[in-house]
């Protein structure tokens, strides 16, 4: 096989491994649909005044699908590349004629497919259980996010790569990155109770980018197709910078032994 | 197939390699022996195109590995020292994964007939045992149909049963006109499975040759031994048996270049009853005494 046939192999066994192992659907599928359930019982008759009056449901929809994509491309991508570093399945694959642009294809793939999934599942769980409009004329612009927010998670999941030391590590780094972000970007705690200084900090990252973008996509109030140009072009920033880290320090060979 | 003269590597300064040559002709089983840290898996990282060298000409299939592209590594099948393949797959699917990499490879259900895992097709990788983990990696390395193969220790750590399934998987392929480049600790392997073995020690190739001839072994004299008998033994005995007589931990010891001779003399004095011949054994010196000795004794780490 070469070309397009090639990566569509790839791509339909990371399929197969990815939904035969419990760690990740539980992280990446029903880890974000349990937050949504907690958050919204929790806060889900509240307005937020600042952000022109909408329920909280409204808000959390989109910082779900954010912490939702985030895991399936970033967190999902360090731990799996790592496993397969270490165990010697990185190497074993370089020494066939899979090029390795159709591996990270097949990789891509992989996040894209489970990140529309739970834009899909999520959206649908807001609309049945809260109300919660589904996006008509922002769906181009959610779209768009979708594509290039997977691509810089998944260059940024194989930069990290690198700076993980074995499989039992992985877990903790990516979530020592992420986590905090999701906090410090308002996708866990409305932005109106964080403080300027906070939120001037995580504009640094993507997250936050990534998650204006959705808002933007879900806020009813928003009028035209909702391109957060300025937002995108950072996160395609950091997809730039993840590509060029990976291309420096990824590498194929075992690090311990 | 393969041809390596003056092959040089260093690591932040130490010379890992410095200057091997190498040469593996089509269709043997070519065994690379050494100790840990001798240089075997730089060189064979080098061959194998992992590895850049400092200095040397190096072709495997007609070209540098350096510059190595789909073609040339759909020539080429490896097992590697450490790896596992994906647990969440099974013996089949996992195969059907490596063979959508290259543009002919081998039938799936035969290559695990092949390598003898047809009852664990539909078994999950991770429930596998160990050795037939290793026998699912090799049937991974045949899997795009290479000319030439690198086993890199391929039954370490193997019982002594699965060691010899591994054996007739590996001599199989020399059946099937394959190349394979082996490197390993154990010389009863070496012995069993290679046409050919050269032996690394400290970064240099110390001797190659067949595992019959290798270091002098073919011209080496046989050692016979048995119990010292408590008569004695007589000079005359000894002369007419030849060979150099010596003693070691209560057993006497002759080394012959002419086994039958002294063997026919033993033999004939203790069917008259003059001699005992307790616990009498012949040995030739096997590829182990051979290697020990070639890389330094029993230094191997």
């Amino acid at each position: 096989m070469s070309g397009l046939p090639l990566v569509f192999h790839q791509f339909r066994f990371e399929q197969k491994v990815f939904w035969r192992s419990p760690a990740a659907v539980f992280f990446t599928v029903m880890f974000p649909v349990i937050f949504l359930l907690i958050f919204s019982s929790l806060f889900g008759n509240d307005t937020i005044e600042e952000l022109g009056g909408i329920k909280t449901t409204v808000y959390y929809v989109p910082g779900i699908i954010t912490l939702a994509v985030v895991s399936a491309s970033l967190v999902s991508t360090a731990i799996r590349l790592t496993e397969l570093r270490e165990s010697g399945r990185l190497k074993r694959v370089r020494g066939t004629p899979l090029p390795p642009w159709a591996f990270v294809a097949g990789r891509f793939g992989n996040a894209f497919t489970v990140s529309v999934l739970m834009v899909v599942l999520v959206t649908a769980i807001g609309r049945v259980l809260y109300d919660v409009p589904i996006p008509t004329t922002t769906i181009p612009a959610l779209l768009l996010t979708l594509l290039v927010g997977s691509f810089t998670f998944c260059t940024l999941g194989f930069a990290l790569t690198a700076f993980i030391p074995n499989e039992e590590a992985a877990p903790a780094v990516t979530n020592f990155v992420v986590l905090p972000l999701y906090f410090l970007s308002g996708v866990f705690i409305p932005q109106n109770e964080i403080p300027n200084g906070v939120l001037n900090f995580s504009s640094i990252f993507p997250i936050r980018h990534f998650f204006e973008c959705f808002l933007t996509a879900y806020d009813p109030v928003t009028t035209g197709a909702g391109f957060e140009w300025g937002h995108l072009g950072i996160l395609a920033a950091w997809g730039l910078v993840g590509l060029l880290l990976s291309l420096r320090f990824f590498r194929w060979t075992p690090r311990s032994g | 197939m393969i041809s390596v003269r003056g092959l040089h590597k260093s690591y932040g300064g130490v010379e890992a390699v410095r200057g091997v040559d190498l040469e593996v002709e089509r269709g043997e089983i070519f065994a690379f022996l050494g100790p840990n840290g001798a240089g075997k898996t730089t060189t064979v990282s080098v061959l194998e195109g992992y590895l850049d060298r400092n200095d040397g000409y190096v072709s495997v299939l007609g070209r540098d590995p350096a510059d190595a592209d789909r073609a040339w590594r759909s020539r080429i099948g490896f097992v590697l020292q450490e790896c596992r393949m994906d647990p969440l797959l099974n013996v089949r699917e996992t195969l059907e994964l490596y063979a959508g990499y290259y543009e002919r490879p081998r039938s799936v259900p035969e290559t695990i007939e092949l390598v003898g895992l047809a009852e664990k097709a539909e078994a999950r990788a991770g429930k596998l045992s160990g050795g037939q983990q290793r026998r699912l990696d090799v049937a991974v390395a045949l899997i795009g149909d290479p000319e030439l193969l690198f086993l890199d220790e391929p039954t370490t750590g193997f019982d002594p049963s699965a060691r010899r399934q591994a054996w007739q998987v590996i001599g199989g392929l020399r059946d099937l006109g394959k190349t394979v480049f082996l490197t390993t600790h154990y010389m009863d392997e070496a012995q069993a499975l290679a046409d050919r073995v050269a032996v690394i020690s400290a970064g240099v190739i110390v001797a190659a040759g067949t595992p019959d001839d290798l270091g002098g072994r073919g011209d080496a004299p046989t050692q016979i031994s048995f119990e010292a008998p408590a008569t004695g033994l007589s000079e005359e005995m000894k002369r007419a048996a030849g060979g150099s007589w010596s003693g070691e931990d209560g057993r006497v010891v002759v080394r012959t270049t002419d086994p039958v001779r002294a063997l026919h003399e033993l033999t004939g004095q203790a069917t008259n009853g003059d001699l005992a011949l307790d616990s009498l054994e012949v040995r030739r010196p096997s590829l182990e005494d051979v290697y020990l000795e070639l890389t330094g004794g029993g230094r191997d780490q």
